[in-house]
């Protein structure tokens, strides 16, 4: 089957319709994401990037237009755990502790204690946490939170993977290294990834296309392919990167220069 | 008093310190929780004392801490006899009146109109002076029952168990929500991992306040008559006797008492909630 991992058809999102307060979150958005696809939001602040993802998640219903995520309508391949998710906010769990938050998903989807423990020690590894499992969220600092957060969406190995602003409160250090890791854990398990950021360099660095997005109403204004093949060592120095970084400006430029023009 | 002690106040300063040097932190924690509440109260005792002896205070008026603990040591078997007597009574009564109260907020939180409607009428009914139905109660059972005292205590247990709980389940982190909805777990299974462990340190809030009124409701409705057995009935029977430093050792007894039930109160609420202890 060689159905779309993500297919929107027209989407429009409009918050409190009909009533005081409205918002025009989305209008008009058409968007396909193959399988195994590396897809980067961008554009500025309240202009529908998280909008979007919870529409993709089913967690809001689209005004109008249709979502399809692995060729089933999207509250099918919520029911049936098709994605793995981390918002901009970790939301955590406060009484379980760091190890037992990781294992909620695997518990979930019905694995025995042994093996959900030591995938959870794992993906702690993996974000440089393992000596924390024990710790509850509470004594742990907002970046190591979040950690944890984007160590529980990848804890299940999902065919597509959400991230809302997952390395936003990172240091520069721990963000570089994280990027690599999620585009090793991407590349060998063909995950297809949605990912919403507001830096630049990250979204080219990641992505195999950036979709740069413009506020009221918030909608898709320009997607920028990148191509840059294996990321190396190399790769943030190429010029291929700085390329793309200039493309992605100029493509939120338009934005920018759009928002001015209807001022 | 106690019952009014805010959560967080309460529940912090005497926390013990988690982590490697813990029980070096404990001890230091500890001591610093301890010794200002003590110096205070020898301070206050020191001071009561001198005013009752140099201003030669009638005895009816005010006994001095030294004649109270002078009967309080005479007393202690009847002490501890009566005092057990109504610590039983506050005991179960305070299990009881819990255990209705979660039932009833765990009904309360599934239906959000019956949490709605439920919870002014809570309000008002707690604010009217429950241990007033002791006397109706009493006549209504045999004079040898325990049960109008229990009943009292349930009932008064009921309100802020039932307040605090309907609260803690109500309150649901929104992204807690949205990540459980991507897990596709809704039903008893949202239940189970979120709402019952969120609404937990609120239980506790409800409880800690519940202990120290389970106590005092357990000896105040023995002034309205029933089963004579228990603290209050001493105290009154001490004070119509004008045995004022008697009645006022039984007192200390009740203090003593309301002060164990809000002490275990704690420590459950330590144990079963570890996530809050840092
Ligand atoms: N539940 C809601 N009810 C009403 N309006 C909403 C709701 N959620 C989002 N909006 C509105 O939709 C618009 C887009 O919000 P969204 O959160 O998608 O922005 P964003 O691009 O993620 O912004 P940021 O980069 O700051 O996270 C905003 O104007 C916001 O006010
Ligand atoms: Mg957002």
């Amino acid at each position: 089957m060689t159905a779309p991992a993500v297919e929107l058809t027209g989407v429009n999102k409009i918050f409190n319709q009909g009533r005081p307060g409205e918002v025009t979150a989305l209008t008009g958005v058409d968007l396909t994401i193959a399988r195994g696809e590396f897809i980067a939001l961008i554009g500025p602040s309240g202009c529908g990037k998280s909008t979007l993802l919870r529409l993709v998640a089913d967690l809001i219903a689209p005004s109008s237009g249709t979502v399809t995520v692995a060729g089933k309508p999207a509250r099918k391949a919520r029911l049936d755990q098709e994605y793995g998710i981390a918002f901009q906010q970790a939301g955590l769990f406060e009484w379980r502790t760091v190890r037992r938050n990781v294992e909620l998903p695997l518990e979930l989807r019905g694995q025995g204690r042994r093996e959900r423990r030591a995938r959870a020690e794992e993906m702690l590894e993996l974000v440089g946490l393992a000596d924390f499992a024990r710790h509850y969220p509470a004594q742990l600092s907002g970046g190591m939170q979040q950690r944890v957060a984007i160590a529980r969406a990848l804890a299940v190995h999902p065919p597509l993977l959400l991230m809302d602003e997952p390395f936003g409160a990172l240091d520069e250090m721990t963000r570089e290294r994280l990027q690599d890791e999620l585009l090793r854990i991407c590349g060998t398990t063909g995950t297809s990834t949605i990912f919403v950021t507001h830096s630049i360099p990250e979204a080219v660095y990641l992505a195999d296309r950036v979709v740069v997005m413009s506020p009221r109403p918030g909608r898709i204004t320009g997607i920028v392919p990148i191509d840059l093949g294996e990321r190396t060592e190399t790769t943030r120095q190429s010029p291929g990167f700085f390329t793309g970084i200039t493309k992605v400006r100029a493509a939120l430029r338009g934005t920018e220069a759009a928002v001015g023009a209807e001022r | 008093m106690s019952v009014l002690v805010d959560r967080t106040v309460a529940a912090d300063p005497a926390g013990p310190a988690r982590g490697r040097s813990r029980t070096a932190e404990g001890f230091k924690g500890l001591a610093l929780v301890v010794l200002p509440p003590v110096v205070v109260a020898v301070a206050g005792l020191g001071a009561w004392e001198a005013i009752v002896t140099v201003g030669r205070v009638a005895p009816f008026v005010l006994p001095a801490p030294s004649a109270i603990w002078e009967q309080f040591t005479l007393s202690l078997d009847t002490i501890i006899r009566t005092g057990t007597a109504s610590g039983t009574n506050a005991l179960v009564g305070l299990v009881l009146g819990t255990i209705v109260a979660l039932l009833a907020a765990m009904a309360a939180g599934r239906f959000r109109f019956l949490a709605e409607v439920s919870v002014p009428v809570a309000a008002a009914l707690n604010a009217l002076p429950i241990i007033a139905l002791a006397p109706i109660l009493n006549n209504m059972f045999s004079a040898t029952s325990n049960i109008p005292r229990r009943l009292v205590v349930a009932i008064v247990v009921f309100f802020p168990v039932f307040i605090n709980a309907l609260r803690g389940l109500r309150e649901v982190d929104p992204t807690h929500r949205d990540l459980m909805d991507s897990y596709a777990a809704g039903g008893w299974t949202f239940t189970r991992l979120v709402r019952l462990p969120g609404a937990l340190p609120f239980v506790f809030t409800g409880l800690r306040q519940a202990s120290s009124l389970a106590v005092i409701a357990a000896v105040v409705s023995e002034y309205f008559g029933g089963l004579q057995d228990g603290l209050g009935s001493r105290i009154t029977s001490a004070a119509a006797n004008t045995a004022y430093p008697r009645a006022w050792a039984f007192v200390l007894g009740a203090c003593v008492l309301g002060l164990v039930f809000y002490l275990i109160a704690l420590l459950l609420e330590r144990v079963a909630t570890p996530w809050r202890t840092r």
